[in-house]
């Protein structure tokens, strides 16, 4: 199990069509050795928290690009939280302003990239952050 | 501001040099285009086309800009239509000519403010617009039949033209005034922006109906408003923009052919809508290349006599893709460029992005710069003197064929798989788009591809001096208590004697959908409700995803 490659899933929430930095993400954790679950655009927060306990994920990662993330992020930590998979590592994306972005972390998603943010960056954390979880829960 | 460290700060980085890795590609365009050091006279292939005259490669336009300019049109929309109708009211207060209205994610799927789907999203990217209600309050105090309004919404299209005729018939204005531009674009729907709502061959059929309805009832208004700029920011290259767009065009006139239209009769409304990227001579190209290559096929394949189906007409918005979340403010140069390539090329209208767009929708001020930047091109800068002023341009004009040569050979693919339907069925845009997108940010990872800000040139503390505009959760209650208060209020016996009339239509392929749509929107019902009985017959369309 402890060789096993990380597993994240990339989601697409609520009715933001705007998928191309989520594609760029999940290509490049495929291309960085994870295993990388997209789950497609229009997902409720629900199906999003569910896919990941399915496919034992070790984190998501939720790009919202249409101004709903002050909504949907919430929504999905509550799920996390009501399905007891708080140690999937959620982290997320987007056109997000700052004050947002602080008051999301506050509330426990682990980290907030915007436009610009290094894909190695995102690599990196995303690697440090799973690996830990991994470590973990075995 | 952001979860990551900043780079090197500005002082250690030798802005001059531009050799060796990580200072930038030099050798090739953006699109990976390669390029010489300069361009001689042999590179130039095609002898003078004088603008004006087919295929109008220098432009439409006899005399460019002198007789007339582009039109400034900022798209506009958030929040309530009460509070976006105050900033149209502005807009055009300060030498805007024309409104562009941009619809909430919500209104843009075909979902009320109400629904379960529309949580968090309710006048966040745009305005709600749930009934006709809605739609009058938008346009309150505004002249319809003096000023044009372009609408970017494609699901419901339909829906929206016949609010907007509603809305006006109701002020006494008929709809034969009525000028302006609806998107109705579902194709790149599919292939990029991914608000669709029917399957591809069911919503061909509505937009066709649209087409044949408005050439017949509306001869100010265009159609259909063909949309390369969602595929750019999807993350295509220039040519791919180019071709992806042009085959959705003619995937439209292919199709209101079918229905026994005569191509001169609604070629003409057709119009086109680019993206203006950062670089600067390969989007002047692009823009030269599709007058070039659109008035070729509309005249040689499709065989339009009249001079207006040959000319591509289009409008241009500056690429919200190449404005950088560090250091907001270089979004006003950026914006400055990409709409100089815009009017260089030809464009007839434009909408520069506001530097904020990347953070949040635009504040006052910031839309305001973003006009005031038109206005300084228009007014002082002297680039709209004379016509297609790069024509002649070794480089211009081999890069212009070099586009041709790219978007030709994409045809040939697309029609290898049958059709553009054809082909998003099999993925092949989403795939090629990807691909794109994805070398594009290697490309930046790896400091191939310079952007001021990000990956070079770095603030060491990332500080934001800017106020961005705020939605609050308030206009979704308020949309909500408005459609409680409209179903409670209207006639409910004919809301559900219309909705029924539209359902048997859309079963009828000899009946076109617009007078039932109008009857519907007239009763008052809402968009959810009209679409609803749509999905109904036709189904909600669902991708496979490629990444």
């Amino acid at each position: 199990m402890a060789n096993r490659p990380l597993r994240i899933v990339i989601a697409k929430a609520g009715l933001d069509g705007h998928d191309r930095g989520a594609k760029v993400i999940a290509r490049a954790l495929r291309d960085a050795g994870m295993e990388v679950i997209y789950t497609g655009l229009f997902q409720t927060p629900e199906q999003i928290v569910q896919t990941a306990i399915q496919e034992d994920a070790d984190g998501i990662g939720l790009s919202i690009l249409s101004g709903a993330h002050m909504t949907l992020f919430p929504l999905v930590l509550e799920q996390l939280k009501a399905q007891d998979a708080e140690d999937v590592v959620f982290f997320g994306g987007g056109t997000i302003p700052p004050e947002d972005a602080d008051e999301l972390r506050k509330r426990g998603v682990k980290a907030v990239f915007t436009p610009g943010a290094p894909l190695q960056e995102i690599i990196d954390f995303v690697e440090a952050e799973c690996g830990k979880r991994r470590e973990l829960v075995g | 501001m952001i979860d990551r460290p900043n780079g090197s700060g500005a002082k250690t980085a030798p802005g001059y040099l531009r050799t060796g890795p990580g200072s930038g590609a030099m050798d090739r365009t953006i699109s990976d285009v390669p390029l010489e050091t300069v361009y001689e006279p042999d590179d130039v292939t095609r002898v003078n086309e004088p603008p004006g005259e087919y295929p109008y490669t220098r432009g439409i336009h006899k005399n460019g800009y002198r007789d007339r300019l582009w039109t400034m049109r900022q798209f506009a929309g958030f929040g309530n239509a009460k509070q976006t109708n105050e900033r149209y009211h502005f807009l055009l207060s300060q030498g805007q000519h024309g409104l562009s209205v941009a619809f909430d994610m919500p209104t843009l799927m075909g979902y009320d403010s109400d629904a379960p789907q529309a949580r968090g999203e309710v006048g966040k990217c745009g305005v709600a617009i749930d009934s006709l209600r809605d739609m009058e309050q938008l346009f309150d105090g505004i002249d319809m039949g003096d000023i044009t309004t372009s609408m970017t919404i494609n699901g419901p299209a339909a829906i929206a033209v016949a609010q907007y005729i509603a809305a006006a018939e109701k002020k006494g204005i008929p709809r034969t005034a009525l000028g302006g531009t609806i998107q109705a674009d579902i194709l790149k729907e599919y292939i990029a922006q991914k608000e669709w709502i029917f399957p591809p061959r069911p919503h061909m059929r509505v937009i066709v109906d649209m087409i044949e309805f408005c050439t017949a009832e509306m001869p100010k208004w265009n159609t259909i408003s063909i949309s390369g700029y969602h595929i750019r920011e999807a993350g295509s290259t220039a040519a791919q923009e180019l071709a992806f767009t042009l085959a959705d065009g003619f995937a439209y006139v292919e199709a209101a052919m079918a229905r026994g239209l005569d191509v001169d009769s609604f070629a003409p409304r057709l119009s086109f809508f680019f993206n203006s990227h950062i670089d600067f001579f390969e989007e002047i190209a692009k823009f030269r290349a599709a007058r070039r290559i659109y008035a070729k096929r509309m005249r040689e394949r499709y065989g339009a006599k009249n001079p207006k189906s040959w000319q591509l007409r289009f409008h241009t918005q500056t690429a919200g893709c190449s404005a950088t979340a560090q250091q907001p403010e270089n979004n006003i140069v950026r914006v400055a460029f990409e709409a100089m390539a815009a009017v260089l090329g030809g464009t007839q209208s434009l909408h520069t992005n506001s530097m904020d767009e990347v953070l949040a929708l635009p504040t006052e001020k910031s839309v305001e710069i973003a006009l005031r930047t038109q206005q300084v091109l228009a007014y002082e800068t002297n680039v709209t003197n004379v016509v297609d002023p790069l024509g002649g341009s070794y480089f211009v004009e081999a890069l212009t064929d070099e586009m041709e040569r790219q978007a030709e050979a994409y045809f040939q693919q697309i029609e290898e798989y049958g059709g553009v339907i054809e082909a998003i069925e099999a993925g092949f845009f989403q795939k090629e788009i990807a691909e794109a997108s994805y070398r594009y940010q290697r490309s930046i990872e790896s400091k191939d591809r310079i952007i001021v800000g990000v990956n070079q040139f770095q603030r060491d503390e990332e500080q934001l001096d800017m106020d961005l505009l705020k939605i609050t959760e308030e206009v979704a209650q308020g949309q909500a208590r408005s459609l409680q208060d409209l179903r409670a209020t209207r006639d409910n016996g004919k809301v559900q004697q219309t909705l029924d009339r539209l359902q048997q239509a859309c079963r009828d392929e000899h009946d076109n959908l617009m007078p039932h749509l109008i009857d519907c929107v007239n009763a008052y019902c809402t968009e959810g409700e009209i679409v609803e009985a749509m999905v109904g017959v036709y189904g909600r369309y669902t991708e496979r995803s490629v990444f």
